[in-house]
């Protein structure tokens, strides 16, 4: 598969992520060439990416594929929130219209070898109906009627009518849990980095995290190996949210569920925090994803477990509350403690 | 020991505390000497007519008698209460008693060595306070479970229903199995006796299949998830037993402990045997449980349909207590119960398809609910009454 002259395209290349992917790629020695995407250019440093200004929403990306002679393409433009893009309509339309006109690209394009698409978990929704861990066969028990999750949906459907029409090109398409990481900004890290965390009260999700630099990684292996298919991709083990909210040492405030709406929507006008309706959803009941599939299929396994990376996350994050937590050590500290207690700190418990 | 001085305990037949209209020869001798001076002029007179005195003059103020009566007490104080006059009440209490008060607190809670549990009690509210415990896939928490829920349902169990638990040897002491219980009791009480009783003989815990509503729901859901409840669909069926895990299930569901009083103890149908075909794929043995007693804890004697619609949940209970005498219509009456778990039922020698035999499965399904109903008919029979 890895020839010398492998060409990869990367869109979505003025987001963070996809800017770190595209840097990474290009490092690589196998590629010879990383062209990276987006209708804006990206802010931060693209080392040897040769970026072409091209908006995915019209058939120029075709011209791009087939004059690059691009055999691998790494889609990693579906954006979950709307953000500095516009409003929800422009969300929708980079999302849908632009995955069908790079898809509608990659078919004409003859050279194509690989389509490797970033989806999310969030494509299985959250609800109270959920199993506790999503493979990637099920369906969501809801499906999405709008919003991010939607968006996804409609992806993914795309992906797979392409996987059809081509059976030539791999196409492998990565579910992965909520990134997180010091340098990622997602509604679900706006939402954590705010001073007291806002909860829905008597509900406690179940959470799981993907480090940042492991879904690079998990990119570019995809990229170089030979399997295709549909894969969830996560840390090891789960999170509470009321357990994540108490590493974090903040201060969290229980609000009933018919409220949280109202605070998210002036959080949202503060430019505080994104509290999509699927967001909210996802902070009540929370998901699981089964990664079997991950590790026997894909032969993928992220460095960081949710914990690990939960915890990377909240290292630069100064505490704004645990003041019992503090008390409480003060009080050990006053007892001579003859056994030995677990070290709280110390542990890192999967 | 013959020159041993004879010190006398209590009072001699006289009087003593309490009894009788003076104060005991004790109490006399602790009292101070300046007071009855003080109050001289009232040394026949009875406590009663005095205590009664001080009220009399100000019938008025009806609503402040405690600003009021604060200065009668002086009245009554020589023959009333001499034995709490002597304490230093002005000063405070000094800082060295304080801690030893605490001191002897602790010793008294914790026992002899008091520092080490005190310590490893804090070592846990921090691990809870900082949040480094450990949780599961389902969101199982062993800790919370094992030291909180478990404690707080074990003197329940142990006390109030007097759990009787047989045929504990039926469920295997690892691997996967599946017990399967009739349900019954308006509340699923039944289901929290059966995980208690099942930890304290074994000390595997039961892991219970839910009904969506149980997860819908603010506070139960997420208490659920706690303890070890995951939703009752196959997927999360499979995969638990697959796991090795040991699994509740109630296939009554809502039918069965949502049942009027008049129908006690007659099994409902048994869903669609979901059940049975989960035990089938993965193999592991099927042990049927009889709870009697968890019918009498609430009986069902009525239900409001039109608010229980209005509400989106199955019932609204009407127990002969619950709505009449409000919160307190909560305690559940303290029936007698016995659990008996019956035979393994084993799944592991049907050929690779049976689980998607549909007859089969129903022959199976009818098989754990005979066996479930006949035994609750003996248990029955054994049991004295409903109380005892």
């Amino acid at each position: 598969m890895a020839s010398a002259g492998r060409v990869v395209l990367v869109t979505g290349v003025s987001r963070d992520l996809g800017r770190k992917f595209a840097r990474a790629a290009a490092a690589d020695p196998d590629v010879s060439r990383v062209i990276g995407v987006d209708a804006v250019p990206p802010r931060g440093d693209m080392g040897d990416v040769s970026f072409v200004r091209a908006d995915i929403r019209n058939p120029v990306i075709a011209k791009v594929i087939v004059k690059e002679d691009v055999d691998t393409v790494v889609h990693m433009s579906v954006i979950s929130t709307p953000g500095s893009a516009g409003g929800r309509n422009t969300m929708k339309e980079l999302n849908v219209i632009g995955t069908m006109q790079l898809l509608a690209a990659c078919q004409k394009a003859p050279g194509l070898r690989a389509l490797i698409v970033k989806s999310t978990t969030t494509v299985y929704g959250a609800s109270s109906r959920d199993p506790a861990m999503f493979t990637e066969d099920m369906e969501p028990r809801r499906s999405a009627r709008s919003g991010y999750a939607k968006d996804v949906a409609e992806v993914e459907g795309y992906v797979r009518g392409f996987a059809r029409r081509r059976p030539d090109v791999r196409v492998a398409m990565l579910r992965a849990a909520n990134v997180i990481g010091p340098g990622v900004t997602s509604p679900l890290t706006s939402y954590f980095r705010l001073p007291v965390i806002p909860t829905v009260l008597g509900h406690d999700a179940r959470l799981q995290f993907l480090h940042e630099r492991d879904l690079l990684d998990v990119l570019r292996h995809a990229t170089h190996t030979d399997v295709s298919g549909t894969f969830n991709v996560a840390g090891d083990g789960l999170l509470m949210l009321s357990q994540a909210v108490r590493r974090l040492q903040r201060p969290s405030i229980g609000l009933p569920s018919f409220a949280v709406g109202n605070v998210g929507s002036v959080l949202r006008s503060a430019r505080m925090a994104d509290f999509s309706p699927e967001q909210t959803a996802f902070l009540t009941y929370g998901r699981g994803v089964d990664t079997t599939r991950m590790r026997t299929h894909l032969g993928f396994e992220p460095s960081y477990s949710t914990a690990e990376a939960f915890a990377d996350f909240a290292a630069p994050l100064a505490a704004t509350g645990g003041r019992t937590d503090r008390v409480l050590a003060r009080l050990a500290e006053r007892l001579p403690d003859p056994d030995a207690v677990p070290a709280v700190e110390g542990v890192d418990h999967g | 020991m013959a020159d041993a001085e004879i010190i006398p305990i209590g009072t001699r037949g006289r009087p003593g505390r309490g009894t009788g209209t003076q104060p005991s020869s004790a109490a006399r001798s602790l009292a101070p000497r300046s007071t009855p001076s003080k109050t001289a002029a009232t040394p026949s007179g009875q406590p009663r007519p005095a205590a009664k005195a001080a009220p009399q003059p100000k019938p008025k103020p009806k609503q402040k008698p405690a600003a009021k009566a604060a200065p009668a007490p002086p009245v009554v104080e020589p023959s009333r209460a001499p034995t709490t006059t002597d304490v230093p009440t002005a000063d405070g209490i000094p800082a060295a008693d304080w801690l030893a008060a605490i001191q002897g607190a602790a010793a008294e809670v914790f026992g002899q060595d008091w520092e080490p549990q005190l310590a490893r009690f804090l070592a846990f509210l921090r691990r809870r306070v900082a949040g480094s415990y450990r949780i599961d896939e389902y969101g199982f928490d062993q800790e919370i479970t094992e030291r909180f829920l478990m404690a707080a349902l074990r003197p329940i169990a142990q006390k109030w229903f007097r759990i009787e638990v047989r045929g504990i040897e039926n469920i295997p002491l690892d691997g996967g199995a599946l017990v399967v219980s009739n349900h019954s009791g308006t509340i699923p009480v039944d289901g929290l006796m059966t995980m208690v009783s099942i930890h304290d003989e074994i000390g595997r815990f039961l892991r219970p299949l839910g009904a969506d509503l149980v997860f819908k729901m603010p506070f139960v859901g997420s208490m659920a998830r706690r303890s070890g409840a995951t939703l009752a669909c196959t997927e999360d069926a499979e995969r638990m037993l697959s796991g090795g895990e040991l699994v509740g299930v109630w296939p009554e569901g809502f039918k069965g402990i949502g049942k009027p009083y008049a129908e006690r103890y007659k099994l409902q149908r048994f869903g669609r045997g979901g059940f049975v075909s989960a035990a089938v794929r993965t193999g592991v043995p099927i042990i049927p449980l009889s709870v009697v007693g968890a019918e009498e804890i609430y009986p069902l004697v009525g239900n409001v349909p039109s608010l229980a619609r209005l509400l989106g949940v199955p019932y609204i209970p009407i127990t002969p207590f619950f709505p009449l005498l409000g919160p307190l219509g909560l305690v559940p009456l303290p029936s007698k119960w016995l659990l008996e778990f019956g035979e393994p039922i084993r799944t592991d020698e049907f050929d690779a398809g049976a689980a998607d035999d549909p007859m089969l499965v129903f022959n199976v399904t009818d098989q754990v609910r005979e066996t479930i109903q006949q035994t609750l008919y003996s248990l029955l029979m054994k049991r004295q009454s409903v109380f005892r």
